[in-house]
């Protein structure tokens, strides 16, 4: 965990107290409503269908247990007593008061969480990795590196009025759970011939109506260089990002008109200028960052505890072991994923009672640290072997113990137009039909590794082009219609979908999945051959073959 | 428009000329790049201040021979979310290191002073009077900055810095 110091407090409570201000001018009239939008919008609160929406950030992915106890507070003194964990490690308060929200902020100040950088068209919170620092394997820990970026990309006082929003992610493991091929920067830890730090920099990837698959624009970036470099590239699509056409704004657009050599001639340039001015990181800023994550204590225990010997005779508690607990870089200590997509719920929703009985066990078995991942589902990342059972017998009782991480009902997707006032179609009922077609874990498990992304417009929020099978509502006459896609990735080696034939009906979806899933458990070589693999093997035929037959 | 000038709403020297407003004999006076450029020569000549208003797609560049000749530089945010300005504020503060007055024009609001005065920005054309009444309350609502800029105050990773050099004399 990363301990805010006095000066990031400070900055925090500015943040809260300027808002209040911004809040009342807009109340009192004296902001027009357009002039508040902005503002509001840097502070993380859309207008949505029913209500103004709440967008909290965590960055990179991490909690402290205070700080998921004040998510609660804030889902239930403010809210309805649920939050929403979204794709880029945020969470979202459906239904808050305006009026409300300078309390609820300020409420979560007093734990170090805001909601800057979550919206608006500056850099939005960093992500990373929800592994991070206990993936065996990982070159070195990313969120050292994830704060310094948190704290530039904070109110940046020259992007903070960019011609779109800014998505920077950064992983240290070679498998790449933070999808930084997909964002506008993507960075990917890397050694050199000396051992020294630094980033293979990607730029250019994002989803959306147009998109793109990041390009790498320098293959190794000095640490110490890491904030200069970063900010050329800003520097450069500040200055040319178009700003005539909101859809063409991201930098992949321009990444794309000017080609990628172009475009990083003109990084070179600019990073040429500034790599040797105030913005270079000494060995001794890192240091101070690294001094204020607080690492466990782990202990010497053993790899296969009892506990762990005798709960393998329950079933129930070894379907959910093999599913959701991962090997940690301590033997003696395992990554525990909490699947936020029970069976016929929502994808990514927490209670208020949830949230505070995670941050009781997390306190209890997990050195007091909770993860958040992209696939909107948490993780508490140092659990001992011998804790595993009891964990399970708690989570159990929560309703967070279902062992479906990965699986075909472990699905990715936005609010859409249940909540959202850029929906075309309808996400969430899809998801929940589609879990219930699948809700036997036999046959989920038989399917094996399969993800599932809905988005309700082509804005793409759940990620519908590197879904396995992604799912994009649109509306065509007044009506919902699904495009399916198959054979979309979102790791290290990202790809997009490719359609499958015409768009489907609201009611068709779920058949149309199933027999997708069908094709695919008679085209599979062996029962290890993944969805994924399947489709890079066969391609799109015999998959649009089977479902448009009878339709 | 009030005009804000070292933190204090001041009355406004420079008039602002049209491309084609015949040239007024004396005065100070705030002329558009494309004139500029044309009559560089003709207007520097004359007696009076010139100052330039540069919009956000023209290169800075084109600009920075004439910096030790201009008494201002007008930077254009034709909406407050065209950030382009911003940019180029630094670029003739920190890469140029122009020193004369740096004004802020257009839709210029409250809520970006504290941005503006960190892009080296030191001269507002506001929007709105109650804004430029706040100016000075406003400009101080930040104490902690974490990005290094031409401005001068100190970041947060220097302010920690000097925290563990000075706990370390001590100790």
């Amino acid at each position: 965990m990363y301990a805010y110091d006095e000066i990031d407090r400070t900055l925090v409570n500015e943040r809260v107290s300027e808002f209040r201000d911004q809040v009342k001018r807009r109340l009192s009239g004296e902001l027009t409503e357009d002039e508040f939008k902005m503002l509001r919008l840097q502070n993380g609160v859309y207008l949505q269908l029913h209500a103004y929406m709440f967008r909290v950030a965590i960055p990179y992915g991490t909690l402290a247990s205070n700080q998921l106890r004040a998510l609660a507070h804030v889902a239930r003194k403010y809210d309805r007593g649920y939050g929403h964990f979204t794709t880029r490690q945020n969470i979202q308060f459906n239904w808050i008061k305006l009026s409300d929200l300078p309390d609820a902020l300020a409420d979560l100040a007093e734990v170090g969480i805001h909601a800057m950088q979550t919206s608006g068209n500056n850099m939005r919170n960093v992500t990373s990795d929800q592994w991070a620092g206990v993936a065996p394997g990982e070159i070195e820990d990313p969120r050292i590196w994830s704060e310094l970026i948190r704290q530039h990309t904070t109110l940046h006082p020259e992007f903070s009025f960019l011609p779109r929003k800014f998505k920077i992610a950064i992983t240290a493991s070679d498998h790449d759970r933070a999808a930084i091929k997909v964002h506008d920067i993507g960075l990917r830890l890397i050694k050199n011939e000396k051992g020294e730090t630094g980033f293979e920099v990607l730029v250019g990837g994002g989803l959306g109506r147009t998109p793109f698959i990041g390009k790498t624009i320098k293959h190794f970036v000095h640490g110490r260089d890491l904030l200069s470099y970063i900010e050329a590239i800003l520097r450069v699509y500040n200055q040319y990002g178009r700003r005539d056409n909101i859809y063409k704004a991201r930098i992949k657009i321009l990444v794309h008109e000017l080609g990628i050599e172009k475009f990083s001639r003109e990084v070179e340039d600019e990073w040429q200028h500034i790599r040797n001015s105030s913005l270079q990181i000494d060995d001794e800023v890192i240091e101070d960052i690294r001094s204020r994550f607080i690492y466990p204590a782990y202990e010497k225990l053993p790899h296969m505890p009892d506990e762990l010997r005798q709960a393998a005779a329950d079933p129930d508690f070894e379907a959910w072991r093999k599913n959701s607990v991962a090997a940690h870089k301590n033997p003696g200590y395992s990554i525990v994923t909490i699947s936020l997509k029970p069976i016929g719920a929502p994808p990514g929703d927490a209670t208020a009672e949830q949230m505070d009985a995670l941050a009781d066990l997390a306190d209890k078995y997990s050195f007091g640290e909770i993860r958040v991942g992209h696939e909107q589902n948490l993780a508490l990342p140092h659990v001992a072997k011998r804790d595993l059972p009891a964990l399970w017998k708690a989570l159990d009782k929560l309703g967070l113990a279902t062992p479906n991480v990965n699986l075909i009902t472990d699905i990715i997707a936005c609010p859409g137009l249940d909540y959202c006032s850029l929906a075309n179609a309808r996400s969430i009922p899809i998801a929940q039909e589609l879990t219930r077609r699948f809700a036997n874990h036999e046959l989920a498990n038989l399917i094996g590794r399969l993800h599932i992304n809905i988005s309700g417009c082509i804005n793409a929020c759940g990620h519908h082009h590197v879904g396995h099978i992604g799912i994009l509502g649109v509306e065509k006459n007044g009506e919902e219609v699904y495009q399916i896609t198959i054979g979309g990735r979102a790791d290290e080696g990202a790809a997009l979908g490719n359609l499958i034939g015409p768009g489907v009906k609201f009611d068709e979806v779920a058949d149309v999945v199933e027999d997708i899933v069908e094709a695919y458990l008679a085209l599979r070589e062996r029962p290890e051959e993944l969805f994924i693999d399947t489709v890079k093997r066969l391609g799109v035929e015999p998959f649009k073959e089977r479902v448009y037959a009878t339709r | 428009m009030p005009l804000v000038n070292g933190g204090k709403i001041v009355d406004d020297s420079f008039v602002k000329l049209a491309v084609d407003t015949p040239l007024p004999e004396g005065g100070d006076i705030l002329v558009p790049a494309e004139r500029f450029v044309g009559e560089a020569d003709a207007l520097l000549k004359r007696a009076g201040k010139v100052g330039v208003i540069w919009p956000n797609n023209r290169d800075i560049d084109e600009l920075v021979p004439y910096l030790g000749k201009v008494a201002a530089v007008a930077l254009v945010f034709p909406s407050f979310r065209d950030g382009r300005a911003y940019s180029q504020a630094r670029l003739l503060r920190e890469r140029y290191n122009y020193r004369g007055e740096l004004r802020a024009t257009g839709q210029v609001l409250r809520d970006q002073f504290v941005f503006m005065l960190r892009a080296g920005f030191d001269s507002f054309e506001v929007k709105k009077q109650a804004d430029a009444e706040a100016f000075m309350q406003t400009a101080k609502r930040y104490s902690v900055f974490y990005q290094p800029t031409g401005d001068g105050r100190i970041t947060a990773l220097h302010r920690r810095m000097q925290l563990r050099h000075s706990e370390g004399v001590g100790t």
